[in-house]
């Protein structure tokens, strides 16, 4: 029997994967020819984003190479256009020459949809759309200005690339908030602060009214109260049109797209359509998990199969980094329907069920999606949640009664449960292929393409892989603390403060760590936990710190070590100066140097002779400047009011007074504060953990700087009349810093992870702040004091050799 | 062998260590969380860290200034390419004992 002719026009991701059922199933039932207009194959478009954020490249996309295409004995004709259809000689007419076919599958997929404002045919204006649009993008250079109208999945996952390149984004969304098809206003909300943290500006309720050029190029968008808004580029990203052009032109049946019926089969028996361009029962397709399912449908239909298209409820993931958002279902509020809300503003996780006849209808989660894929099977099978209701939102770990295993969650979903959204593959043919030796990620991938789209769902199939093989399966890490554990600092933290655990065996033990005491990385973090959370209960452990905390001082490469006393807001006198001096001669310090934080430091003093050192200096009054701990290192001030003819604060005072207050406090990360006179700012506090710039009106209390790896300058916490508050409110910031924040994260870090509106909210709550600042008090009550004293006095003799066999060995 | 008496297990710091003062140079004591004792040549391969200083866990030690961490054991330095030389030591009556005749020993090599 002859080959059926086959042609296929466009090289999209519907028509690939028709080919590729196709060949698979029936390498030799057509000949095949596929017409694209790109000059090239078929690419992963959904990774586009990627692409543009720099995570993959072009090469990391494709699809179907030209081997791809040979090795099936596909005829390609890349790059050139097909002009029309001869339905009667059953034709297809190319640029290059004519194809007679059997069947004819179109696969011509949309165009953007361009709003037809003013300006829109300048130069420098674009879709997001193909490889074309994604390079022009990736041709700005950071400090350049784009402009991304639409505030969809597509214009967000434009804008967030951009960002990550340097440029200056702005999405303008005419819509109240972002992504309002699939989120609603709480999760749109959390969406939005989280981009405007990467550096977006976001403008919604916006109205675009001109696209202003300059010599034919654009300049800037013009919204209609005025405001104009300057770009190199814009981008529109408000939507898609299936492209029907050539189907019309043909005489075939088109309304928004060209009609098909379940076997995706036109108004011409011979002719399919797939993908993006069909309308289908009343409906277009703009997510590939439906294109999916059409292109198997049909593949089935052209070897003789029975097969239907059945439309599905979606799901939707966002692909930017560090945005992880689902939704599911339907989600507006109405008569009937009920809501379960879960919140906790300090992860920034929002989770919001919706339920109406005891059944789940909907579902939106941000921050924390792990049981997206569940909540999505029990919206789909219409399960009565009933039974489950109190503890529904916390997802399958909490339903009959196992233990909040993150894995549990993966197991007690049923085998028809949906991973892979992109490509419709569920739990049952994953654990199959498992089973049948896939043994990896990548080889789940190559048999069951489930996370080889958008791999949003990588995380499952990894946890799937775990469940089916147990421990012959290595997960990749979850970044846990250190090897000792899985559990990350988060979760240590906060087990810490519920169970409660008050000891390092309790942690060890109740925990599950599978070390004896930990390791170096891990116990100095349980022990700062430890101590910040149950300061009477627990005393700091020094075998837990590292050797600069252990010795109160700070190793050289070398061997030695270097002292540095505490001058207190950088203040000192000639009898400081003379016992430093005196205690540089006495032990042969080989270098005094002042330090940026406004001290001096005796560089080069021998291990042994740290006890004595440390024992006179005492006798003058200092006591250790803890330049060596994670702690309150130094508070750097100018000389306000007391000499400075700009000062309008007593800024030497309060930076003492703070340091008094603050001196011997153990944090997670090192503490350093400024307090400058006046906004000429000569103590540099700007660029601070916590840094204090006194005014007329009293004093603008600015967190979260840093200057170090990274520079940045601080944040404006809130602005006090009196001292006295500038000091309570810098207590405050400290000790949630202690309570919160991840070991070796500086202030910048955490305040970046928590977010400083939340950070303010606590601070400006007047009943919070004041249990902030009693906590604090009662840990100071403990470690307010000079550890030099206490080992020089209680502590000498383990500075000195356990023995020494040489003095034995001349005996 | 011949155990000498270098001090009390007490003067030794639980997960910690002092330092042992030998014709050959420094040798570290250490002790891990109840009464094991371990002796070790203080001085990392890698950059010359004192590994008296370092944090004890398990029976390991960790390099203060690169974190190379050693099994006590052995001496071998975990994933990287260096051993320190160990030395016999025991607990008796509360006394740390330590073969005087192995530091001897390797003087002479």
């Amino acid at each position: 029997m002859s080959k059926q002719k086959l042609v296929v026009i466009g090289a999209g991701m519907a028509s690939g994967r028709v080919l590729e059922h196709l060949t698979d199933a029936a390498p030799d039932a057509f000949d095949i020819t596929l017409f694209n207009a790109e000059p090239r194959g078929n690419y992963n478009r959904i990774m586009l984003s990627p692409v543009l954020a720099g995570d993959q490249t072009y090469a990391d996309i494709v699809t179907h190479d030209e081997a791809w295409y040979a090795e099936r004995g596909i005829a390609t004709r890349f790059g050139e256009k097909v002009l029309e259809i001869d339905r009667e000689a059953k034709v297809v007419v190319g640029e290059n020459g004519h194809v007679p076919y059997d069947k004819l599958i179109f696969g011509t997929g949309s165009n953007p949809f361009m709003i037809p404002l003013p300006g829109h045919d300048l130069e420098g204006v674009i879709a997001y759309r193909d490889l074309e649009d994604t390079e022009r993008m990736m041709g700005l250079t950071a400090g350049q200005k784009c402009v991304v109208i639409g505030g969809g999945l597509l214009g967000l996952e434009a804008a967030a690339g951009m960002a990550a390149r340097g440029v200056a984004v702005t999405v303008v969304h005419i819509m109240g908030h972002l992504m309002e098809r699939q989120l609603d206003e709480a999760a749109g909300y959390l969406l939005r602060k989280s981009l405007e943290d990467k550096g977006i500006t976001i403008k919604l309720q916006a109205n675009s009214k001109e696209i202003v050029g300059e010599n034919g190029k654009v300049r800037a968008l013009m919204l209609d109260d005025g405001t104009e808004l300057p770009c190199d580029l814009l981008v529109m990203a408000v939507g898609i049109r299936p492209n029907v052009a050539l189907a019309q032109a043909a005489g075939l049946a088109v309304g928004k797209g060209i009609h098909v019926d379940d076997q995706l089969c036109t108004s011409d028996e011979e002719i399919f359509a797939v993908g993006e361009c069909v309308e289908h029962l009343g409906a277009i397709f703009g997510l590939v998990a439906p294109l999916y399912d059409q292109a198997k449908v049909l593949a089935q239909t052209l070897l003789g199969e029975e097969a239907a298209f059945v439309q599905k409820s979606l799901s939707t993931k966002l692909k930017v980094t560090g945005c992880d958002l689902f939704s599911a279902g339907d989600f507006a509020d109405g008569e009937g329907r009920e809501d379960v809300v879960f919140r906790d503003p300090s992860r920034g996780v929002y989770k919001r069920l919706v339920i109406e006849d005891n059944k789940l209808v909907g579902a939106v989660m941000y921050g924390d999606t792990a049981d997206g894929s569940w909540f999505f099977g029990l919206i789909r099978d219409g399960t009565d949640i009933e039974e489950m209701r109190e503890t529904l939102i916390f997802g399958p770990a909490y339903q009959g009664g196992d233990t909040a295993d993150p894995l549990s969650a993966v197991a007690a979903l049923p085998l028809d449960a949906e991973i892979c959204g992109c490509n419709g593959v569920c739990k049952g043919t994953i654990v199959e292929a498992i089973e049948g030796g896939a043994g990896d990620l990548g080889s789940v991938r190559a048999s069951t393409k489930a996370s080889a789209s958008c791999g949003t769902c990588t995380g499952l199939v990894e946890q799937l892989l775990q469940v089916t093989l147990g421990d012959a399966f290595e997960m990749p890490a979850a970044q846990p603390v250190c090897g000792c554990t899985d559990h990350t600092h988060e979760d240590v933290r906060r087990l810490i403060k519920t169970m409660p655990l008050k000891s390092q065996e309790a942690v060890w033990q109740e925990l599950g760590w599978n070390t004896r005491n930990g390791c170096h990385v891990c116990r100095p973090a349980i022990n700062f936990y430890l101590l910040a959370d149950w300061p009477l209960d627990y005393q700091d452990d020094p075998q837990s710190r590292f050797i600069n905390e252990r010795k109160h001082a700070n190793i050289q490469k070398d061997g030695t070590f270097s002292v540095v006393p505490r001058m207190w807001g950088g203040i000192t006198n000639p009898r400081e100066l003379r016992a430093i001096a005196d205690a540089a001669d006495k032990y042969n310090v080989p270098t005094v140097k002042v330090t940026g934080g406004q001290r001096i430091d005796l560089l080069g003093v021998k291990g042994e002779d740290l006890p004595a050192i440390w024992s006179d200096l005492n006798k003058a009054g200092l006591v250790s400047g803890h330049a060596y701990s994670k702690g309150l290192r130094t508070v750097k001030t100018c000389v306000g009011t007391d000499h400075c003819r700009f000062g309008t604060q007593d800024s030497t005072g309060l930076g003492i007074k703070l340091e008094q207050a603050l001196w011997g406090s153990w944090t997670p990360h090192k503490v350093k504060l400024g307090v400058s006179g006046c906004p000429r700012n000569c103590a540099e506090a700007t660029c601070k953990d916590v840094g204090i710039i006194c005014v007329d009106s009293g004093y603008q209390v600015g967190v979260a700087g840093a200057a170090g790896m990274d520079v940045k300058e601080t944040e404006r916490l809130i602005d006090v009349a009196t001292e006295a508050e500038a000091i309570d409110v810098t207590v405050a910031f400290v000790q949630l810093y202690r309570e919160n924040a991840k070991y070796l994260d500086r202030p910048y870090k955490w305040v970046a992870k928590v977010g400083l509106d939340w950070v303010k909210e606590r601070i400006e709550d007047l009943d919070e702040r004041a249990r902030l600042i009693e906590a604090f008090e009662l840990s100071q009550s403990i470690y307010r004091k000079d550890p030099w004293a206490e080992h020089a006095a209680e502590k000498a003799e383990r500075y000195q050799p356990l023995a020494d066999l040489t003095l034995e060995a001349a005996e | 062998m011949a155990w000498v008496d270098i001090g009390a297990l007490d003067d030794v710091p639980v997960r910690g260590a002092r330092k042992l003062k030998t014709a050959l140079g420094c040798v570290a004591v250490f002790r891990t969380d109840d009464a094991e004792v371990f002796a070790a040549s203080n001085t990392c391969p890698h950059k010359g860290g004192p590994l008296v200083e370092g944090i004890v866990h398990g029976q390991s030690v960790t390099c203060p200034l690169h974190n190379w961490v050693f099994d006590l054991n052995t001496g071998q330095a975990k994933g990287e390419d260096g051993q320190i030389s160990t030395y016999p030591v025991r607990v008796e009556a509360g006394r740390i004992l330590i073969d005087g005749t192995a530091l001897s020993a390797r003087s002479a090599a």
